[in-house]
């Protein structure tokens, strides 16, 4: 016979102001096996799980229904509390009365009696629980970092640091990311690759660290601790272990009209490169889609100059499998096409730039050596109009809902290096709200105001209309004036919209992580586990998570890498005792359960049955790996013949839920 | 074609390709043709039957057959031909135990509209030119072919085999077929309209299994009918919501595996058109995730054990409930 015990919480006024516990507590002391039923105001509280395990020894309990809040919070708690009375923690139940009851409901009445049926489910349920134990299983030590920008070198160094192996994985050929791409930093203004390049040597020349470059992410198997990830190296159609980056081939071959990636497509590089001058590693890299060789089987200049002979045209895509304890993903973020904004003259005139165009305009390493001209006739712009929030902020469907966060101060910076380098040049800033909220950044910008006499106009561009002339016509209106103003600008920037990098999306089903509806990676809890995905073991870095600038970006990469080596010097971890095991009397062997496991955690073996008649059948069965497991249930609602089933959520109990609520 | 069957199926004893035969012979009244296993020319001579009223799918007995010692001979009709590759997906069939010769298909005699037009002591059948020629005890009599085919013919998915080892005849078609007309028209009914539809149909229902007992998709090694642990077993209808539950339950069971073989029409004493909800499934699995044949390979992955990005929200199953 079942001693059950429930024990219904107030949460203060959380629950009980909506929720009356005390019939709650009531009702269920009249459910079948229910020996004891209590509410007290703090169950969480020390005395309140005393309250829990002193019932446990008490009345020799042999299940607990927890009427309190989601499972999420506190069902850890009271299992140890019920571990510590002597009980098998997972004859432990919770009813969520509150996420799901209390908090969205109004009427005292409806809630009660709704909180009262959730209760009645956790003990149909909980009469069903058998004790359960959980295994261990040990952790690969050894990490991933997706992406070689400034937050996943930062992890990895970190990594590297405590002592583990880190791998970073980069789509591009070089590390470095966007802020290689920049050409200084607010609000100190040192210049970025000065304090990015010192990382990526230090990256490259790292022991612990190994640098995938000009490679993907193609499969991600396993749970935490126990990661195999497949990493596609890209053929880039050079020998990587040859090749010394003398940059010969580069200069010889004759291919020289493909946009530069680099420079935003600002001017040309060669069918074979090194994106810039600090790559890492530095090799290059030739472009199938323009190399003449590879697309006309004529020419081979690269391969002739090559003192070492490290091109290689027939090289092919590699694939290398790893093991890996834990995954740190730092994807990061891109500007938005601005394709659909015609107001701004974007696709119509070569001098409305987007702000990261502008930083490799202004840049030593850009296409003018670092004098801001023209794109379109190469003279010095006299009049510079800064477009903000374009794409931001929006509630249309072209652009993004939210605040890009870095727009503000860069365009600051911007505003105020010119005016630095060219004084004669007047710059004018349309913004919405100017939101300046870091540290020495509001000092920043108000020097952009004061100092360097940038006009900061408060309301938004409507139209830019590039003249025959050469000038653009900025009309906007200035909102604290209330007038309509007509610019004729030399140039226009506009700070458009970042987000996630379109990688991100396809990564994040392979990791099985959730993202917004903005296709950011979505944190374990917005406050206390802002680092971490909700998928153990998966950490996130950077913008991938949310638009950061470089210092707060720098900060989350520390704090992802903490959380790795937090897992990475464990020797292992406890698994989840809540896994599918197959009924092999029922198994029809069909794969079904094999097809929708995420983990791999299914596998089939030939077995040996005594039949009903005697004979000896060799059937083939599903096994389950309890190791690998991760307890998600897909295989149980696959399975045709219910074979499958699942520790601590099986179909029976279940079902018992399920009738216990529609009674 | 019995004769070159029975003649192939003697060869194939002799050369030792295999040591049995899967096929069908007659039972107690012509129409009734039984699938049944021959080991000898002697039985295939005596008893093998291949004509009008042969439409029984002998595939799932092959999940037994293929595990047997030796290798046997099956042939199989375009729509026997789903069935079997869809066992084999399933690991249900064991392939190189079984030698498949295809053989053309329907379409094949329903002997209930026969004897709905009156026509009773069945005797045997001729088709001279589309008409029907009935020889019965009481006389011969004589109905247009078309009008006496079964249900399962008469909407004919395909005439083509999806796998076999050798053909026998002309190689066909998939067909264009008209086989969700009838879904539609359901769909088209009211909520309340469709409801009385099948509490008449289902309440017909004597639970005698034999839809279950045919169907090459219900091969479960123990059938959740069966199992006391199941919650739904039970022998008989003992309330009218095992008679409504029974059908749809199954046919979720088999939804995305069932190939549309319309066996359990076929073989349901009475007469409940229960292809249809199997069909209803199928229809709403190729509006939703893309047109998908089961059984036409046997490697792909089915709808509903597969995860694309792009599949639809599962909200659409609510929006489309909405009246």
């Amino acid at each position: 016979m079942q001693r059950i015990g429930v024990f219904v919480c107030h949460c203060g006024t959380n629950i009980a102001a909506t929720v009356d516990v005390k019939s709650v507590a009531e009702a269920l002391g009249h459910e079948p096996g229910v020996v004891i039923s209590q509410d007290y105001q703090y169950m969480c509280s020390e005395s309140g799980q005393n309250l829990v395990k002193n019932a446990i020894k008490e009345h020799n309990l042999t299940g607990v229904v927890v009427c309190s809040c989601s499972p999420r919070m506190h069902e850890n708690t009271f299992r140890k509390a019920a571990a510590a009375a002597g009980l098998n923690p997972y004859l432990v139940e919770i009813a969520n009365i509150r996420e799901q009851c209390s908090w969205i409901h109004k009427d005292i009445a409806s809630a009660t009696e709704k909180a009262i049926i959730l209760g009645k489910a956790a003990v149909a349920k909980v009469h069903l629980n058998a004790p359960l134990t959980a295994g261990e299983s040990p952790v690969a030590k050894r990490a991933l970092v997706i992406g070689g920008g400034i937050a996943g070198i930062q992890t990895a160094l970190d990594i590297a640091e405590a002592g583990f192996e880190v791998d970073i994985v980069e789509k591009n050929p070089t590390i470095g990311g966007k802020m290689a791409q920049i050409d200084k930093t607010f609000p100190t203004l040192d210049c970025a690759a000065c304090i990015l390049t010192p990382k990526m040597v230090e990256a490259s020349q790292n022991e612990k660290i190994t640098i995938h470059s000009f490679s993907e992410v193609t499969d991600v198997k396993g749970f935490v601790g126990n990661f195999t990830v497949t990493i596609k190296k890209k053929a880039r159609f050079v020998d990587e272990t040859k090749c010394t980056g003398c940059g010969l081939c580069t200069e010889k071959c004759p291919m020289k009209k493909v946009p530069n990636e680099f420079n935003m497509g600002l001017d040309n590089r060669t069918a074979i490169y090194i994106p810039f001058a600090q790559a890492v590693p530095k090799v290059a890299t030739i472009d199938p889609n323009f190399c003449m060789m590879m697309k006309t089987g004529k020419c081979g200049v690269c391969s002739k100059v090559c003192s070492v002979g490290a091109i290689d045209y027939k090289q092919e895509d590699r694939f290398i499998e790893q093991k890996y304890g834990a995954i740190v993903v730092a994807t990061g973020f891109n500007p938005i096409k601005l394709d659909k904004y015609d107001e701004f003259a974007y696709n119509q005139c070569p001098d409305v730039v987007t702000s990261l165009e502008l930083e490799r305009l202004m840049n030593a390493a850009g296409p003018n050596g670092g004098t801001l001209l023209r794109p379109s006739d190469k003279t010095h712009p006299h009049k510079i109009v800064f477009v903000q929030c374009v794409g931001s902020r929006c509630d249309d469907s072209k652009g993004k809902p939210y605040c890009s966060k870095i727009c503000c101060m860069y365009t600051a910076k911007h505003a105020m290096l010119i005016r630095e380098k060219y004084p004669d040049t007047e710059v004018y800033v349309f913004y919405i709200d100017v939101r300046t909220p870091g540290k020495n950044f509001d000092e920043f910008y108000r020097r952009a105001v004061e100092q360097y006499n940038v006009h900061y106009i408060k309301g938004m561009v409507g139209k830019v209309t590039p003249r025959s002339d050469g000038k653009i016509d900025v009309q906007a209106s200035d909102l604290l004036a209330n007038e309509q103003l007509h610019i004729d600008a030399d140039m226009v920037v506009l700070a458009a919209a970042i987000e996630p990098d379109k990688t991100a999306r396809p990564l994040a089903t392979m990791l099985t992580t959730q993202m917004d509806t903005n296709d950011f990676f979505t944190e374990a809890h917005p406050k206390l586990r802002p680092v971490e995905s909700a998928t153990a073991g998966i950490f996130l870095s950077g913008a991938c998570q949310g638009p950061k600038d470089i210092p707060e970006t720098v900060a989350q990469a520390s704090a992802a890498a903490a959380k790795a080596i937090g897992l990475l010097v464990k020797d292992s971890i406890t698994c989840n005792p809540c896994v599918a095991h197959s009924d092999e009397l029922m198994c029809n062997g069909c794969s079904s359960c094999e097809k929708v496991c995420p983990y791999g955690a299914i596998t089939y073996i030939d077995k040996e049955f005594k039949m009903p008649d005697r004979t000896i059948a060799v059937r083939r069965v599903a096994s389950v790996n309890p190791a690998v497991c991760q307890g998600c249930g897909a295989c149980t609602v696959a399975c045709p013949s219910g074979a499958m089933d699942l520790n601590g959520f099986s179909n029976n109990q279940i079902m018992a839920e399920v009738d216990a609520i529609c009674k | 074609m019995q004769e070159a069957m029975i003649n192939r199926a003697k060869q194939l004893l002799a050369d030792g390709a295999v040591n049995r035969v899967i096929g069908w012979k007659r039972g107690e009244f012509a129409y009734d043709i039984t699938p049944a296993v021959f080991e000898t020319a002697e039985e295939l001579e005596k008893e093998f039957v291949y004509d009008d009223f042969t439409a029984a799918n002998v595939s799932k007995y092959l999940v037994k057959e293929s595990k047997k010692e030796g290798k046997i001979l099956a042939f199989l009709k375009p729509c026997d031909t789903y069935s079997f590759n869809q066992l084999t997906k399933e690991h249900r069939v064991v392939r190189e135990n079984v030698y498949i010769v295809g053989i053309p298909g329907g379409p094949k005699l329903d002997a209930e509209k026969i004897k709905a037009k009156g026509i009773t002591g069945i005797l045997g059948v001729k088709n001279e030119n589309y008409t029907l020629k009935i020889d019965t005890v009481y006389g011969e009599e004589i109905m247009p072919f078309y009008e006496a085919i079964l249900d399962k013919c008469a909407t004919c998915k395909s005439k083509k085999h999806v796998v076999y080892d050798e053909l026998m005849g002309e190689e066909g078609d998939v067909l264009d077929s008209n086989r969700f007309d009838m879904v539609e028209k359901l769909e088209n009914m009211t909520a309340q309209e469709r409801f009385d539809f099948w509490r008449d149909q289902l309440s017909k229902c004597i639970r005698c299994n034999a839809c279950r007992n045919v169907c090459p998709a219900c091969t479960c090694e123990k059938c959740v009918f069966d199992n006391p642990n199941s919650g739904v077993e039970n022998k008989a209808p003992a309330d009218s919501f095992e008679e409504n539950m029974f059908h749809i339950i199954r046919a979720f069971h088999v939804a995305g595996r069932c190939t549309d073989c319309g066996e359990c029409s076929r073989v349901c004493p009475q007469n409940i058109p229960l292809h249809l909800l199997n069909r209803k499934f199928i229809k709403d699995i190729n509006s939703l995730y893309g047109e998908y044949q089961a059984g036409e390979d046997t490697t792909s992955r089915a709808p509903l054990n597969d995860y694309k990005q792009d599949d639809c929200e599962a909200s659409i199953v609510h929006e489309r409930g909405v009246e």
